[in-house]
């Protein structure tokens, strides 16, 4: 079983959110999305500065098997992309939880926060996927 | 025998060197002007002829192509190319015409390509077809820009969705975003079905038309195509066929007689030229009454005196316009006008049924070997999924280890990863051309994989073993695409590949 951090929120389309210090949120994939993807060799994150709705593809990231689109988890406004994944994208894949995040954005409503699944219940989730 | 090519022809290069055959003619480019012709010789190799002959020779043996292995790669239809076609398409008269020599001269030509157009026209029950597309994703453009042409002609421009299904190829949403509309994505049901509920929630005012593979790509026959056909049609909306699985229906049902506006069709695929890696292909494209007038040019056209000519904007002036210099690829349009003339009418049916024969019958004998089928209660169409999610899990063999290890068994991979929504899926396409003991070698190798997966499996992940090149990092390839020979720093005679001939 692939590995789903308790102190996350987590989307059924396989996104995990982090709340930080100030306020932000920080997005990312999971091991398990990373695991069914296989190795990454592009990633190409939104531009600081926009707009985007919950559930909206508002990424893509690219693997040798396939290219996907990554969904914002909650409407808010983007503030920061992973600029080092240009580069590296294989960190997704090494370290889904920590230097391989994907973005980080303002979300328009605190409380939007909420509506996601914790760590249990995305555990299901992925347990009913398979 | 070493029939290990490792050089680039580059690295056969040597000062001086040169080949016969291809030597340039002193007077070649006197007819151009001083100032347009190049100041410095091109940077090719200097090699013998017998070193060029050797370097390719080498090369196409290290190829896995149908002329050597069994190529089941689903969805790409990779049958047997007959002969026949090849050579009476490089008649001298249709290879040494120029294609803006005048209709007067070019009457075979013409005859050809318009009864390629009735025949390509009977067979899938549309009014009328293009030759014109270069391309099966040149076809796709082609007619999603009649589909806009439509519609911004009755000024019905609040249309701005193109609905595709989630299995589809992914030229698909390409496309519609090419010619300027938004994808609206729909499921397919857990049957492998168009999910209908899906469909009527996204269809409204603002549907453009659908784009819809039949059959799909997870290797069904869509079971409601008229409902589907009235849901699009009723909202407004235009048909579009996908006619990359035309091989399975050959025949047996039109995408006419089913209710579809424009159909694009593979002619390198269904109607045989080689294809795979790039082209040449074609896209011809069959429109219903509704795009007749948006068809693009040139077409071709009986002139009223018992001849032939090709129709241009004068001709057709709501025409979406030209997607090329000339018309097509014409070597490949020869290729299947050959080829549907060979077939006749009966022959396109056995197409069909031989197709759809073999899948089932491979699909069949794979699961008794003991691999899952995605649809199990679905018969296949000329093609079917083997999903290997259960293997994955169990033993870590996966559909891409599985792909690597038949090549050491001399049988070219299943399509992989394609479609999405199967995990672990190899696309299986089978074709009409092969023969019950191919079928029946193929089912024992793949049994073979599964056997050795239980108790080996390192070997299956270090495959392939018995070819000139093992196993390839993926991430490097993709990641460090290395195409642009470069010329060694040293400067010794040996790595200067220059030609001396060059004036």
């Amino acid at each position: 079983m692939s590995e789903a951090p308790k102190d996350l929120k987590y989307t059924k389309s396989h996104e995990w959110v982090r709340t930080e210090d100030d306020g932000t949120v920080t997005v990312g994939i999971t091991d398990h999305a990373q695991e069914l993807l296989g190795d990454l060799v592009f990633v190409e994150a939104p531009e600081a500065g926009s707009s985007v709705e919950a559930g909206a593809a508002c990424a893509t990231v690219e693997s040798v098997k396939a290219a996907s689109d990554i969904y914002a988890p909650i409407a808010g406004e983007v503030t920061e992309a992973n600029e080092e994944l240009a580069d590296s994208p294989e960190k997704v894949n090494e370290s889904p939880f920590d230097e391989g995040w994907l973005f980080r954005m303002k979300p328009a409503n605190a409380g939007d926060l909420d509506g996601l699944m914790d760590a249990d219940a995305y555990a299901a989730h992925v347990e009913a996927e398979s | 025998m070493n029939t290990t090519e490792t050089k680039l022809i580059f690295e056969h290069s040597h000062a001086g060197r040169s080949a016969v055959a291809q030597a340039p003619q002193a007077h070649a480019a006197t007819a151009i002007p001083a100032h347009l012709r190049r100041k410095s010789a091109p940077g090719l190799p200097a090699a013998s002829e017998l070193d060029v002959v050797r370097h390719y020779t080498r090369l196409s043996q290290k190829n896995f192509s149908i002329d050597t292995e069994f190529y089941p790669l689903g969805s790409c239809t990779m049958k047997y190319n007959p002969r026949a076609c090849n050579s009476l398409a490089m008649l001298p008269g249709f290879l040494n015409r120029h294609p803006l020599a005048p209709a007067s001269h070019s009457q075979g030509f013409l005859q050809t390509m318009y009864e390629l157009q009735e025949m390509l026209r009977e067979v899938t029950g549309m009014q009328d077809v293009s030759l014109a597309p270069m391309a099966g994703a040149q076809g796709e453009f082609t007619g999603v820009a009649m589909i806009r042409a439509y519609h911004d002609a009755r000024g019905d421009t609040e249309r701005r969705e193109i609905i595709v299904p989630d299995a589809a190829h992914g030229t698909n949403p390409a496309t519609a975003i090419m010619c300027g509309y938004e994808v609206r994505e729909i499921p397919t049901d857990e049957t492998g079905d168009v999910n209908l509920e899906a469909l009527k929630e996204a269809v409204g005012p603002q549907t453009a038309g659908i784009m819809l593979t039949n059959p799909s790509t997870v290797g069904v026959f869509e079971r409601r195509i008229e409902e589907i056909a009235k849901i699009v049609h009723d909202a407004g909306g235009l048909l579009y066929y996908d006619g990359a699985n035309l091989n399975a229906i050959l025949g047996k049902v039109r995408p006419g007689d089913m209710g579809f506006d424009v159909i694009h069709m593979n002619l390198h695929k269904t109607f045989s030229t080689p294809h795979g890696g790039g082209g040449p292909g074609s896209g011809a494209v069959g429109v219903g009454e509704r795009l007749l007038p948006y068809m693009p040019v040139p077409h071709v056209e009986q002139d009223g005196q018992g001849g032939y000519r090709l129709a241009d904007e004068a001709d057709r002036p709501e025409t979406i316009g030209r997607l090329s210099a000339f018309m097509g690829n014409p070597g490949v349009l020869l290729r299947a006008y050959v080829y549907m003339r060979m077939l006749g009418r009966e022959g396109m049916v056995r197409v069909s049924e031989f197709a759809t024969l073999n899948a089932n019958y491979l699909a069949r004998e794979l699961k008794a070997a003991g691999f899952d089928l995605a649809y199990p209660e679905r018969r296949a169409t000329h093609e079917f999924i083997v999903t290997l999610k259960k293997q994955a899990k169990e033993t870590g063999l996966t559909a891409g280890d599985v792909a690597k290890r038949l090549l050491d068994h001399g049988f070219h991979a299943p399509t992989t990863y394609f479609p999405l929504l199967v995990p672990e899926c190899l696309l299986v396409e089978p074709t009409e051309s092969e023969s019950k003991e191919t079928l029946d070698a193929f089912v024992e190798a793949m049994a073979c994989i599964l056997a050795e997966s239980a108790d080996d499996i390192d070997t299956i992940k270090s495959s392939p073993h018995n070819l000139p090149n093992r196993r390839f990092n993926e991430v490097a390839a993709a990641k460090a695409l290395d195409l642009v020979y470069q010329e060694p720093a040293d400067d010794s005679a040996d790595a200067q590949p220059r030609s001396g001939t060059h004036g």
